[in-house]
């Protein structure tokens, strides 16, 4: 079993609601506190094991927002658990899933540094590093309903935007959505192959514009009946 | 990154230590001072542990949670600072046998059959260390053969520089001792400033691989958090265009240039003032080049904090 998450960026809105639903249910999980520094304080901070960024993609007037939320990739070939000294990161033969033994990790911080995600933080109240369990604590917990054995980020999601599953069934919701959507691994060429994969924006027709309009109702018949193909043929790549 | 002073004065001190015994153990052999007497062996070996201790108790300030610091000797197969770590427990048995043979039975074939073997761990342990560096990929200032290169020459520079400074005090003849630390100061000052030079040629992961947006232009909107994180405080790190400039001209000035003409001869004859001052001199250089090391270190998690490349 290879247990993941598939991201969508075309339908995420950027609400860290999936965040906020981690740090509520991994606050009082295996791992948790996820100790908070200051919390009413004037800089408010802590741990957090999923984060999400905001970006513009492209150029006006062909731009757009992209939300990445953030979490642990629990890569394939994991140079956070490579490096780790004591043996406290591991990564667990049945589901791949990237844990720490809190109780081994001695604080060192080369896991974070040798990770280009982020994906590990240091609790600095408790002295050691802290990181996304896939909700390893919820997912195999045989006294929640089926369809709630998920992690809490993939459940909370109001835009469905966050997909758990098995990349190594190919029948899996997961397999097939990067299959069809081209989900794509990010900074790929580090090596350390994620398994958490990233669903693109769908391609859309453009927003009608006057001039756009204009353009179109002017020539002949032929020369509108040629720019009908042309469109059709140029749409024929984009899902 | 984050330049942590505890680690910086580990990398140094036990770099310059293992430099030390490092020359020391192979002195006889290599006529670096053939002549030294047993009693000077051990004077300069107990020097040599001094310092590699002192930096190892501050490389353990560093850990949040010090007290699971004895288990870094699990993942020897994998991790570069778990086999520092087997290494460096695994030193002092040694070195101390031989500092004990050296003591009780005087320069002797045994002694250095040791000696050779101290020298011989001397060298692993610094490549140890640096490799814990070097082998980060996501990190490029640091994933480069120059890390490895400069912390070995920098360690023997320091090394040598205070061998020079006890034997002299000794009135053992160190003029071969001289060149070499002339010849560490040519090739390490060399070896930084292509490593200077080199990491300034932006390579490796920008912010398009990292989103997987390789077609389009992207920029920072919002990182997300309001005030500063984990992530931010270790990797955020940066240091100011002018300040980085000058403190790599201070850094070539107090490491290389300045015990150069100090052991050289070239500011009149070579006396314990000069010594101890290129000692110091190269020391603080040292100091400046490790902080640069760190400071100037950008990881790849910058650039989803809107960094275009590292």
């Amino acid at each position: 079993m290879k247990l993941g998450l598939v991201i969508d960026l075309d339908t995420c809105v950027g609400c860290h609601a999936c965040a906020v639903a981690c740090k509520q249910w991994n606050t009082s999980g295996t791992t948790g506190p996820l100790s908070d520094y200051q919390p009413y304080g004037e800089e408010p901070s802590g741990v957090w094991f999923n984060r999400i960024r905001h970006y513009e993609v492209g150029d006006y007037p062909t731009n757009k927002t992209i939300n990445a939320p953030m979490s642990c990739m629990h890569c394939d070939d994991a140079a956070c658990v490579t490096v780790c000294p004591t043996g406290a990161s591991y990564k667990r033969e049945e589901d791949g899933i990237v844990l720490v033994d809190q109780s081994k990790c001695m604080g060192c911080n080369l896991c974070s540094w040798a990770c280009p995600y982020g994906a590990r933080e240091l609790d600095e109240e408790a002295g050691v590093m802290k990181k996304c369990t896939l909700c390893v604590d919820r997912i195999y917990d045989e006294n929640l309903p089926e369809e709630e054995r998920k992690p809490a980020c993939v459940l909370t999601c109001p835009s469905h935007a966050r997909f758990f599953g098995d990349f190594d069934d190919p029948q899996s919701e997961v397999s097939s959505l990067v299959r069809e959507r081209g989900g794509y691994a990010m900074m790929p060429e580090l090596g350390y192959q994620p398994v958490n994969k990233y669903l693109p924006p769908r391609q859309r027709p453009k927003a009608p514009t006057v001039a756009a309009k204009q353009s179109e109702d002017s020539g002949g018949l032929i020369a509108k009946w040629l720019k009908r193909q042309k469109d059709a043929f140029n749409q024929l790549g984009e899902g | 990154m984050h330049p942590a002073l505890s680690v910086i004065f580990f990398t140094v001190t036990s770099g310059a230590g293992y430099g030390l015994l490092l020359l020391l153990g192979s002195a006889r052999l290599s006529g670096i001072a053939p002549e030294i007497s047993s009693n000077q062996t051990l004077f300069a070996g107990i020097v040599g542990l001094v310092l590699v201790t002192l930096g190892l108790l501050s490389s353990t300030l560093h850990l949040a949670n010090p007290k699971n610091a004895w288990r870094s000797f699990a993942r020897f197969k994998t991790s570069w600072l778990s086999r520092e770590a087997v290494f460096a427990i695994l030193f002092y048995p040694i070195c101390l046998v031989w500092l004990a043979v050296v003591w009780a039975v005087g320069n002797s074939t045994l002694s250095l059959v040791l000696g050779l073997f101290v020298a011989v761990m001397s060298i692993v342990i610094l490549v140890c260390t640096a490799m814990i560096y070097a082998s980060l990929k996501t990190i490029r200032q640091w994933n480069n053969p120059l890390t490895t290169v400069n912390f070995i020459l920098l360690g023997l520079l320091l090394g040598s520089l205070i061998l020079l400074l006890m034997l002299h005090q000794q009135n053992i003849v160190v003029s071969r001792l001289i060149v070499i630390s002339v010849f560490l100061i040519s090739l390490s000052a060399l070896t930084k400033i292509i490593y200077f030079v080199w990491i300034g040629q932006p390579a490796g992961p920008t912010i398009n691989t990292a989103l997987g947006f390789t077609r389009a232009t992207v920029r920072i909107l919002d990182v997300g958090h309001s005030s500063d994180t984990f992530l931010n405080k270790e990797f955020g790190y940066e240091v100011a265009r002018a300040r980085l400039i000058w403190l790599r001209c201070l850094c070539v000035l107090l490491a290389f240039v300045v015990p150069a003409f100090l052991v050289s001869g070239v500011i009149g004859e070579v006396g314990f003032i000069h010594l101890i001052a290129a000692a110091f001199s190269a020391y603080v250089g040292v100091f400046v080049e490790r902080w640069l090391f760190f400071a100037e270190a950008r990881h790849v998690v910058n650039l989803y904090h809107g960094r275009q490349q590292t």
